[in-house]
């Protein structure tokens, strides 16, 4: 048993090694198809991200009027942090809120002269919502325009209520990025398909040139598993030093493209990388050796039949 | 030791025809020619032999065993008993002479001493101890079929089976075969040899089986070649 699988194991190496250029194809190709479902995971990884980022940023903004009653702006910050569609609300009272204004226009003369010639803070305190789900929003903007609705008029306390300025381009972006993400799914799923494909008639092809000597192994008596090992064995290594090209060729694009994902999906994907690193090298590996295993198995069967 | 019980193989339209009705017996130790036209059934034969192929009708017997009921998982097992030598040689290129050998007896589950022990053996009894690290693409025709033998043989196989072995070799290659052919039979193996050369034939002056159209026409104990 021992000595079979070290036979095995010895004829293994010697075959990836004589047979140099069909090793060098198959392994050229099994990095291909590691490339492109390394790039499925990180294009799915950069959508899903940027998506969840830009839900991120549509909330709405409750302004009150600026002499609301903190008892009114307290009873419906409670009443709406008390709805189950809420994930958050931050609360700005009037004094941030001026600290902001002024912050964000300091460069600007003529706001910061009419800021001055006002004896008071023109500005209302206000909530910022944010909801589980974007078509939350919905709701949660109706059951505050009846709060706004119920008190009376001569005492308002709610200002205005408004998603924010951005909600219908938000929206149209979350569709589309949705739409892009399903549409790149399959797009990837074809590929990763030809990518498999196009390994497996290559690793059948190398070992078509070996099917005279599967005749001549079961014609000394070769067992079936004594001819099968060292062609498992190879395509297993071919699956091992793919995966391995394949991270070497991640690594530096990875480098390079942080800084760009950073600016334009505010994800650094190469941080996203190295932290993530054992289970990238897990799945790039692992789906090499699976590829390199199944395709020697079912390319050696059909010379095994009979 | 080898029995034909009246087999027939007929070919998928299930007309014509590569054996009919065989009927033969080898005995231990014998040294079996068969001869005839190319498309007679020689070959057809001999692969029952290794069951490479299957008769339509009657049974193969090695020994007591019926060679076409040996299960599928069984069958590298049956055949390490059996040497086949072939006339394209059918060694694997990507090994050396003595990988070649060795590889028999690694399939056969030998133990490396064994195998350090016994290659270079049958390397010398075939005329090639100097050959042994060559490939079969550095060696003539004549040494490669002595290195397909030294492979049949190393197993130390009950018997030998020979599709013309010489089909490829000059003269004197081919008498050198033959004669190594015979040796390994004068050590007590039996030998089953499919030829068309009359001068190997008449040479030996062995037991001949003449075949005509998938069936055996003539037995003769001490045969000569007659067509």
């Amino acid at each position: 048993m021992l000595t079979g699988i070290k036979r095995v194991a010895k004829a293994g190496f010697i075959g990836f090694w004589r047979n140099a250029y069909v090793s060098l194809a198959s392994v050229f190709v099994i990095t291909v198809a590691l490339f492109v479902i390394g790039s499925t995971m990180f294009i799915d990884q950069l959508l899903t991200v940027s998506l969840k980022n830009l839900q991120a940023k549509v909330d709405i903004n409750v302004y009150f009027v600026p002499n609301a009653p903190q008892t009114e702006i307290d009873a419906i910050k409670n009443a709406v942090a008390a709805l189950p569609d809420v994930s958050s609300v931050t609360y700005t009272s009037r004094e941030e809120a001026l600290a902001i204004y002024r912050d964000r226009n300091k460069n600007d003369e003529i706001a910061m002269q009419a800021l001055a010639e006002l004896d008071d803070n023109p500005l209302g305190a206000n909530l910022a919502i944010q909801a589980n789900q974007t078509s939350q929003y919905e709701s949660i903007s109706r059951f505050l325009e009846e709060k706004r609705d119920l008190a009376s008029p001569q005492n308002p306390v709610i200002d205005d209520v408004n998603y924010n300025e951005n909600r219908e381009a938000i929206d149209t972006l979350t569709k589309i990025i949705a739409t892009v993400e399903q549409t790149s799914f399959v797009v990837l799923l074809v590929l990763i398909l030809a990518a498999i494909m196009i390994t497996f008639n290559t690793i059948r092809l190398a070992i078509y040139t070996a099917k005279e000597e599967i005749s001549i192994m079961r014609l000394v008596g070769a067992s079936n598993m004594f001819i099968r090992g060292p062609f498992m064995l190879q395509g297993a290594m071919y699956g091992i030093i793919a995966g391995i090209i394949s991270l070497l060729i991640f690594y530096p694009a990875m480098i390079w493209l942080g800084p760009h994902t950073e600016a334009f999906f505010e994800f650094n994907i190469f941080s996203y990388f190295v932290s993530n690193f054992a289970y990238i090298f897990g799945v790039l590996l692992g789906s090499g050796i699976v590829l390199g295993l199944i395709s020697s198995i079912l390319a050696v069967a059909r010379y095994l039949r009979t | 030791m080898i029995y034909f019980d009246n087999v027939s193989k007929l070919y998928n339209d299930g007309r014509s025809a590569a054996l009919q009705e065989v009927t033969f017996q080898v005995d231990p130790k014998e040294f079996v020619s068969i001869v005839g036209h190319s498309g007679a059934g020689k070959t057809t034969l001999l692969k029952m032999i290794i069951a490479e192929d299957k008769p339509s009708h009657g049974q193969v017997f090695f020994e007591s065993l019926d060679i076409h009921q040996i299960p599928r998982g069984k069958l590298p097992r049956y055949r390490r008993k059996i040497g086949t030598v072939f006339q394209d040689f059918k060694l694997l290129s990507n090994k050396t002479a003595y990988e070649n050998i060795a590889f028999a007896m690694e399939a056969n589950g030998r133990s490396d001493g064994e195998i350090l022990e016994n290659v270079p053996q049958a390397l010398a009894l075939v005329g090639l101890d100097d050959k042994a690290w060559n490939f079969p693409n550095e060696l003539s025709g004549g040494e490669k079929q002595r290195v397909a033998i030294a492979r049949a043989i190393v197993n130390q196989p009950d018997i030998i089976v020979a599709d013309e072995p010489t089909g490829n070799l000059d003269p004197i290659a081919t008498y050198e075969v033959v004669q190594i052919l015979r040796k390994i039979n004068d050590l007590g193996t039996t030998v089953i040899m499919t030829t068309h050369n009359k001068g190997v034939i008449d040479e030996l002056g062995r037991r001949v089986i003449t075949m005509e159209e998938g069936r055996i026409i003539r037995d003769d104990a001490n045969g000569k070649y007659i067509l």
